[in-house]
């Protein structure tokens, strides 16, 4: 592995990619390097963090909104935060165990550039929702902004958000301001046990169809679901569907209750308290569930009416296990390993029934040789390649990383 | 007349107008292509109605092909476009020119697919906003982004914009309601992206057109998210002695983990020109008043409601008052959302749209009294306050052309303040050409070259809606 630099300041940063422009060499880009066994292997001549890029750098509770450099620890806004009882508008997932890492080392940096969000963007949405503005340096080493610090903001184009997701390949993120919410009054959780996949989905969707706010919808095959850390759960020795509902305590209260009421024709229903719920999200967005096993792992995103049949027809090609989330829109899939991680049908089912997927875990040999992100239509593809050029010409930022041509 | 330059027509696209026009009817249905002036006139101006042009032609297609085959058109020939929705924008946005094609999106209005179970509509983009609203309701789902000139507006003008409303505090803007769209880009090329998912795959295409000012490409089809409607929605109005304590008591609320899903702010001078339009009920004695919405079930909305009076109590609210019946809570919101049309009644008037840091507020406020008074000019301000989202409506008379030019300076330096403090330049209207000449006060050149760098990859000659969004003399800088 190449050195790491760790440019103190973002005039080094710039220098040393104004350089690498200049001599035509590669850069990878990253933060803690958490994320690092995602996406295709970068063949670069130097490693870059952004770690000593740190701190945050405005806060203010009452207009929601936090600022920090790009190396700043997700854990340190996270504590931040919680000094004024709030957090992140969005639930970021943390890969790091289920890529054999620690948890918790993740950089907000990261967390942007990947744009990889949890539970909570059913209803509220993702990272890329969040964002308001960005500092970032582009693929010639110059600095630019966009977005700004306030709520809501349309001045020019929204290059802050077209850099969410897109992996370190267009530029560097050094500095970012997002928008926070206070922490729920009460959290509380209903989890009903033993629901095949497709009755489980009717209910989540059902669920996201009520005006009751629910704001995770999750279902854990079995097999998974007895990989949870909450003991309570593991111990039910079968499938578990899970709805969260977040509000004020006596909303709560109402909300649960309704819930139950509805949906009392799917079976017994438990439920999670304040701590246990904050708990057992938690460790949702640890992917506790994939994270005791090595297995390639695939990211789908589908309609959630179709996401049984989108299981269903891959498991008639290989053993696979599921989870949802999104009521659904959203399949955490593990596969065996294969020379392809199964990408070949995979990519065929879902180019009948609709949708993309992305290969999250799996061995660098796999991800050289499979497009680990789902590959585009021509138009889309076009514009990608567009895009790349108009902020990286010279293709020093991740190379490779996303696509193999760029 | 105002003091925005325009960029100067071509002589020889203007010249060839009458071929231009038989080409474009033999490309589309002719009844589709409008040529006699009487029929251009009406699309002349948008909503900044001090600038006028008369467009070369104007086309009304009614197919996704019959926009790529006019744009295909127009870039060989190389005839400038501006795409239209309702023609509402207050900067300038679709304003057209002596040499370029309007192509109104107007007659693509239907509603392709309604699906409740994954909670999408998929419209063409010529839809008005409240239509999606409509076309949902009767399965008690609704779209979340509500301007309001939702009555008129279109979602393609709500895509290009990236327009906000009332109810955005809690549900966003356009934005993150906007899941997947078709568009032509400016060759003839039919794009998808995104689609009937949370997610899309790669870089985010979406969200980089969406606020896009209708310069990369024309939207004809859109795919957003629906949302089921809460069991019911109850506003309150607080009024206070002084703007700064409504600031405060928005930070308290805030501040006290209640997001209602509105909180908006009038001054005494709006506050007096809605009530005497929409009858609204609003305290008239007061200097500032809130309306603060929140949604639930009845009883939610009561327990919700007394927390914030209590908070609006402890910031030394003077008046209190919660809607007691539907009439009351529609009256509330008429007044609220006819406070352009209100004020147009009394005055002409310019309307600014910057955005502050809430704490900036009472400071802004002041200052913004002291330049309107400098310049001579009554000002009335409404505020989402929510967000920061400042409207301060700068009263003048377009019949004296020296007043128009003097407003427009005023509204100028009340920009300049709200980036000052640390906001900038528009919340949710756009920059179009009013606010171009002054993005060098919120920006660096480098950051905006950075966006026309993006301009170019979807439409390297520049002939989708020229002459907006960047300062003139930036446009062979990238
Ligand atoms: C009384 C009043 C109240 C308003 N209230 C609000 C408010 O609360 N919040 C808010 O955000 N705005 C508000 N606006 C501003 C305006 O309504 C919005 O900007 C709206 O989105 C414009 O939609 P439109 O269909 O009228 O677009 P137009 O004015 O026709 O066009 C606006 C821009 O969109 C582009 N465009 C239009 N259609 C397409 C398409 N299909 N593809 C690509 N580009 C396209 C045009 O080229 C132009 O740049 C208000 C305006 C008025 C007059």
């Amino acid at each position: 592995m190449p050195e790491i630099a760790r440019p103190v300041d973002v005039d080094e940063l710039a220098r040393i990619i104004a350089t690498a422009a200049a001599e035509g060499r590669a850069l990878e880009i990253m933060g803690a390097g958490s994320k690092r066994a995602v996406g295709r292997p970068i063949a670069a001549d130097a490693i870059v963090s952004t770690q000593n890029l740190r701190g945050v750098t405005l806060y203010e509770p009452a207009e929601l909104v936090i600022s920090a450099y790009a190396g700043t620890p997700l854990q340190t806004i996270e504590t931040e935060l919680a000094k004024h009882n709030q957090r992140l508008a969005f639930e970021p997932i943390d890969l790091g165990p289920m890529l054999g890492g620690e948890a918790g080392v993740a950089t907000i940096g990261g967390v942007f550039a990947t744009n990889l969000s949890g539970a909570r963007r059913i209803l509220s949405g993702g990272a890329r929702d969040h964002i308001l503005g960005v500092r970032a340096i582009n693929g010639r080493g110059e600095a630019f902004k966009s977005g700004g610090r306030v709520m809501k903001n349309v001045t020019g184009y929204d290059l802050s958000r077209g850099l969410v997701g897109s992996w370190g390949t267009l530029a560097v993120l050094t500095e970012i301001t997002m928008k926070a919410m206070p922490n729920a009054e009460e959290v509380r959780t209903l989890v009903i046990a033993g629901l095949p996949d497709e009755i489980a989905i009717e209910l989540m969707c059902a669920a996201m169809g009520t005006p009751y706010e629910v704001s995770g919808t999750v279902h854990l095959q079995k097999e998974l679901a007895e990989r949870l850390e909450n003991e309570r759960l593991r111990g039910a020795a079968s499938a578990i569907t899970a709805l969260r509902i977040e509000n004020l305590s006596p909303s709560v209260a109402y909300r649960i209750a309704q819930l139950k009421r509805r949906f009392s024709a799917y079976g017994e229903t438990a439920e999670l308290d304040h701590h246990e719920s904050i708990a057992f999200w938690r460790e949702l967005q640890r992917l506790s569930f994939l994270t005791p096993s090595r297995d390639p792992v695939w990211r789908i995103s589908t309609r959630p009416t179709t996401a049984n049949r989108v299981v269903q027809a891959i498991a008639g090609y290989m053993e696979c296990r599921a989870a949802y989330d999104w009521s659904g829109g959203l399949i955490w899939l593990e596969v065996p390993h294969s020379a392809d991680a199964g990408a070949a049908e995979i990519r065929r089912v879902i180019a009948t029934l609709g949708g993309h997927a992305t290969l999250i875990r799996a061995r660098p040999e796999v991800r050289a040789s499979v497009e680990v992100f789902q590959p585009l239509e021509a138009g889309p593809w076009r514009l990608t390649a567009g895009l790349k050029a108009a902020f990286d010409p010279a293709n020093v930022l991740n190379p490779g990383r996303m696509y193999a041509e760029l | 007349m105002g003091v925005i330059p325009l960029i100067k027509a071509e002589p020889g696209i203007v010249a060839r107008r009458e071929q231009i026009v038989a080409a474009l009817r033999r490309i589309v249905n002719p009844e589709a292509v409008i040529a006699d002036e009487v029929g251009r006139r009406a699309f002349e101006t948008d909503a900044l109605t001090a600038y006028r042009r008369l467009p070369l032609a104007v086309v009304l297609p009614g197919t996704t092909e019959e926009v790529s085959e006019v744009l295909s058109f127009c870039q060989r020939n190389g005839i400038k476009v501006v795409a239209r929705g309702a023609g509402t924008s207050l900067c300038g946005g679709a304003l057209p020119a002596e040499d370029a094609v309007v192509l109104g999106l107007s007659r693509m209005n239907k509603v392709l697919e309604v699906d409740t179970d994954n909670r999408f509509a998929r419209v063409e983009a010529g839809i008005t906003n409240l239509a999606i609203s409509e076309a949902v309701a009767r399965h008690g789902f609704f779209y979340a982004p509500d301007p309001s000139s939702q009555l008129a507006c279109t979602l393609g003008g709500n895509i290009a914009m990236n327009s906000g409303g009332a109810h955005c505090l809690k549900y966003g803007v356009t934005t993150n309601n906007v899941l997947g769209l078709t568009m032509v880009l400016m060759n003839g090329e039919v794009v998808e992206l995104g689609g009937p998912f949370v997610e899309q795959p790669g870089y985010d295409l979406l969200g980089l057109v969406v606020g896009s000012e209708g310069q990369l490409g024309v939207v004809t089809e859109a795919t957003v998210r629906i949302l089921k409607k809460a069991e019911a929605a109850r506003p309150m109005l607080i009024g206070f002695d002084q703007s700064a304590d409504a600031g405060a008591c928005v930070a308290g609320i805030i501040g006290a983990g209640v997001i209602p899903v509105a909180i908006e702010f009038m001054d005494k001078p709006a506050i007096h020109v809605c009530d005497d339009f929409a009858h609204a009920g609003y305290p008239r004695d007061v200097e500032a008043m809130l309306i603060v919405e929140v949604e639930g079930s009845d009883e939610e909305n009561e327990a919700s409601l007394e927390r914030i009076a209590a908070i609006a109590r402890a910031h030394g609210a003077r008046h209190v008052k919660v809607a007691e019946s539907a009439e009351e809570s529609a009256a509330i919101w008429k007044g609220r959302k006819s406070a352009f049309g209100a004020m147009g009644h009394i005055s002409d008037y310019l309307c600014m749209d910057g955005t502050i840091p809430l704490g900036a507020l009472p400071e802004v406020l002041t200052r913004i009294g002291e330049i309107c008074a400098r310049y001579g000019f009554r000002v009335a301000n409404i505020f989402h306050a929510g967000d920061g989202n400042l409207h301060p409506l700068i009263l003048y008379d377009a019949n004296n052309p020296e007043e128009l030019e003097k407003a427009e300076a005023c509204g100028a330096e009340i920009l300049k303040l709200c980036v000052e403090v640390g906001g900038c330049l528009t919340g949710e209207h756009g920059v179009g050409i009013e606010k171009r000449e002054l993005m060098p006060y919120q920006f660096d050149d480098i950051d905006l070259v950075q966006q026309m760098r993006l301009k170019e990859v979807f439409d390297p000659d520049w002939l989708l809606n020229p002459g907006k969004v960047f300062p003139l003399r930036l446009r062979n800088a990238a």
